[in-house]
């Protein structure tokens, strides 16, 4: 009896219907970020240089509180591409771009710094930022959920 | 005990406070303006010069969609005059209204016609809406100026600081393209270019038309769009302090009174 | 509360009623012939200020209510409606906005003022365990009527601590899924927390109800900590306790209308005045000033979980404190060394609050840079939020068990009216 006042507090069938985005590449210049909305939080797709993939790939190895290695983290082959979801991992505040002892993300909430990979690397944060559900549905053109 | 306690408190209330405002840029300077104080009011001249340097400057990029033509006629806005109990008949709002091209639709045939505005309607926003004013500002959202006064920590002076404090940037500091270096804005690098020049607004009242003239009035302009009914607010305060401190003598009189013949 | 009844019913009427619901010999017995301790002093005319805090949040709350509109869309919108186009309205939402600060203020004074004379010893435990709920449930309508307004420091807030319950391990996600109504803090977060904020107050008037009655079946505790004696011990509550609890509440409304009516956003934040935006986190996001402390404590543990844990826990210590003192002596007035421990807990929850205020790698003693603790330079707010939080916890959980069998108390009165010789400390 209880059940269905307790089940409306859950998300309704519109919610649910979750939409995907669509995203044209080109736009993104290397180095830049771009923050689009997607199902109410925000999602990071960042175009990242060489250096900072290879900073990314060389701390693999380095400890961390959820290890990772770069590579699973983006589509083989796209390393430049990281598609993220923008929401720290400590209490879901927004982390800004760049910032950090890690040159990759900081959150300024409680002080999360992410590396140039979205791997939590210092601070309260217990997970590397979630990477969704996505591909590419062509060179430029990469769609989310 | 306990009384050591609170004014130990009290003492430290007094040191912390000042420290809760957290300050990597340049500390803005103390501007006395006209609405401070117990019994602070408007500067209706200022306010005046204030709005002309928003509709000549501000509001060709930023919207102030919660103000409407009419408060500007309101009690302790830039054009109230006392005649006009009803701000919709004050001729500046009327006039200044007209002035305006108001989207509306045709009552007959339901097609988008423009009229000209009412003293009810809108200040009109620059831009349809926030995607175009991001696009036409070198993706950065020029925000809504309505609360600005109350929504930036340093309020009005941080406003007037940050319009006339453009500066070069100093050596060493990278000036990407499209900002600009103002050591007053959190972390140095703005979006908007310095708006304001001498001579940029010709005030109607013949004051000097400085960068920092037209920066200071305009920022109480903005204070008052922000906090329109400040007036009011201190006004009434008064009164009502008044009658508190009134009453707790006479309630401290009859506590005195009650317990006269009791030991406690 | 003794038993006995003293109400003569003085009119044809009133006997009639009494006869059939005796609401008048309630009031009579609760509000006028009920004796209190002849010793209070004014730290304990908060209760009474706290009754008319709440009295004032609901009904502004109320008249809010009517213009109001709880949608992501409207709210922002709304609240400045009231600010510019209601008659009166910038007053009842400054009232109900300050209201709640001043609602904190005399709570926290209400809880040192029982810390401190022993308010939660035997046996006051259920008094005190109701006041403490009393305590949560006002946070809870505290921080859901922040998110109302739906500016940055609303939306941001309500993100941060609806996240706290996601660090629970399995359970968690489901709980904030439950609680968001959605895969984040938007539109029906904000309906539901209307909702029920605007049910708590009424929750907690109905815990007050039982707080009160509480209070007036084992009668007021008092300066001395002894229990009174005989009618000497005492003074009846009207005119005495009301007179004086009435002169409390006005000086008290100085205070509020100061705030209200000269810096009605002294206690607030300038990002609130900035409409939602779930893509951009303000710089420095801070709850009000009431949370600062917790947040502090929060932020003290590198752990999410824990930090979480250590939150709820200080004010799990709280619920458990009547247990948690062993001294047999009540007052604190005859516990010299207490005192000095109390004294050291009131700063130190001071700090704790300020350091909540602050970013935690901000230095304390500016430019100084002393040397890296772990994971961050000894002298900055998270190590200094550290050392408080440990002081605020070993407080209850070391301080009170052992002191009070180990501090040799001073000599206590016989009875409230009869003065211990040689008690030079009678006068706080």
């Amino acid at each position: 009896m209880a059940w269905p006042f307790i089940a409306q507090m859950n998300p309704s069938a519109d919610t649910m219907a979750l939409a995907s985005v669509e995203y044209d590449l080109t736009k993104i210049e290397p180095g830049m970020q771009v923050t689009i909305n997607w199902r109410g939080k925000p999602l990071f797709i960042r175009n990242r240089t060489q250096a900072q993939v290879d900073a990314a790939v060389k701390d693999d190895g380095a400890s961390m509180p959820d290890p990772q290695p770069d590579a699973e983290r983006h589509k083989e082959g796209k390393a430049q591409w990281l598609v993220l979801v923008g929401s720290c991992t400590h209490l879901g505040c927004v982390p800004t771009v760049g910032g950090g002892d890690y040159q990759g993300w900081f959150c300024p909430c409680h002080g999360s710094h992410y590396d140039t990979s979205g791997r939590i690397r210092k601070g309260p944060a217990p997970l590397n930022l979630v990477v969704p559900e996505y591909a590419f549905l062509s060179d430029t053109k990469v769609k989310i959920g | 005990m306990l009384r050591k306690v609170s004014l130990l408190a009290a003492a430290l209330v007094l040191v912390a406070g000042p420290a809760f405002a957290a300050s990597e840029a340049k500390k803005p300077a103390d501007i006395a303006f006209s609405y401070e104080g117990p019994f602070g009011a408007y500067d209706q001249a200022q306010l005046q010069r204030g709005y002309k340097v928003y509709r000549e400057v501000c509001a060709a990029c930023h919207s102030m969609n919660m103000l409407s033509f009419r408060n500007l006629a309101d009690r302790g806005g830039p054009f109230y005059d006392p005649k006009y109990k009803n701000a919709n008949d004050n001729p500046y709002a009327k006039a200044i209204a007209a002035e305006a091209q108001i989207d509306d639709l045709d009552s007959e045939t339901g097609d988008p016609i423009k009229r000209a505005g009412t003293p009810a309607d809108r200040f009109p926003a620059p831009y349809p809406n926030a995607i175009a004013a991001k696009a036409g500002n070198g993706g950065a959202l020029p925000p809504d100026l309505s609360l600005m006064a109350k929504a930036r920590s340093g309020g009005p002076e941080y406003i007037a600081a940050l319009l006339a404090g453009y500066k070069d940037a100093p050596a060493g500091t990278a000036v990407p393209p499209g900002l600009n270096y103002n050591p007053y804005f959190p972390g140095g690098l703005i979006a908007m270019a310095a708006p304001l020049a001498p001579d940029k607004v010709t005030f109607d009242d013949g004051t000097k038309s400085t960068v920092k003239q037209q920066a200071t009035d305009v920022a109480a302009f903005l204070m008052w769009a922000a906090e329109p009914k400040l007036e009011e607010r201190k006004q009434m305060g008064a009164g009502v302090l008044v009658f508190l401190v009134l009453f707790s003598g006479l309630l401290y009189a009859s506590y005195r009174r009650v317990w006269r013949n009791e030991s406690h | 509360m003794s038993g006995h009844s003293t109400y003569q019913p003085k009119n044809a009427f009133s006997r009639w009623m009494d006869a059939r619901l005796p609401v008048g010999r309630l009031v009579w017995d609760s509000f006028v012939d009920y004796p209190t301790p002849r010793n209070l002093n004014y730290w304990y005319t908060f209760g009474g200020i706290l009754s008319l805090c709440l009295g004032v949040q609901i009904i502004t709350g109320i008249v809010l209510a009517m213009h109001y509109t709880p949608s992501a869309a409207g709210a922002f919108n709304s609240v400045e409606h009231i600010m510019r186009n209601v008659n009166y309205g910038w007053l009842i939402r400054y009232i109900h906005s300050n209201g709640a600060s001043m609602f904190f203020i005399a709570v926290y004074l209400h809880m040192f003022r029982g810390l401190y004379y022993g308010s939660y010893k035997a046996p006051r435990e259920v008094l005190w365990i109701l006041g403490c709920v009393i305590y949560l449930l006002m946070m809870a309508t505290a921080f859901m009527g922040y998110v109302l307004p739906w500016g940055q420091m609303s939306f941001h807030g309500a993100v941060v601590i609806t996240n706290l319950l996601g660090a629970f391990p399995i359970v968690g996600e489901t709980i904030t899924t439950l609680l968001w109504g959605g895969f984040a803090v938007d539109e029906p977060t904000l309906k539901r927390f209307f909702s029920l904020h605007y049910l708590l107050p009424f929750v907690i008037a109905g815990v007050v109800v039982l707080h009160v009655w509480a209070l007036h079946v084992v009668g007021q505790n008092n300066p001395t900590g002894v229990e009174p004696k005989s009618k000497a011990d005492t003074v009846p509550f009207t005119p005495y306790a009301t007179v004086k609890d009435g002169f409390a509440m006005s000086v008290f409304l100085i205070l509020f209308a100061t705030f209200v009516f000269y810096m009605p956003n002294a206690l607030g934040h300038a990002d609130n005045y900035i409409a939602a935006n779930p893509l951009v986190t303000p710089a420095h996001i801070v709850p009000e000033w009431y949370f600062l402390p917790f947040y502090a404590i929060l932020r003290a543990v590198p752990d999410k979980l824990m930090g979480v844990l250590a939150m709820f826990g200080a004010i799990g210590c709280l619920f458990a404190l009547p247990w948690l003192d062993t001294s047999k002596v009540k007052s604190m007035r005859y516990r010299p060394q207490a005192q000095l421990y109390f004294v050291i807990f009131v700063v130190t929850c001071w700090i704790l609050g300020v350091c909540g205020g602050k970013l935690p790698d901000d230095h304390v003693i500016p430019h100084l840079k002393t040397f890296t603790l772990f994971d961050a330079d000894l002298n900055s707010y998270v190590w200094l939020s550290r050392i408080t939080t440990l002081y605020y916890f070993a407080y209850f959980l070391v301080v009170m068990p052992v002191l009070g069998l180990v501090e040799k108390p001073r000599p206590v009165p016989e009875t409230i009216s009869s003065p211990v010789l040689g008690d030079s400390d009678k006068k706080d």
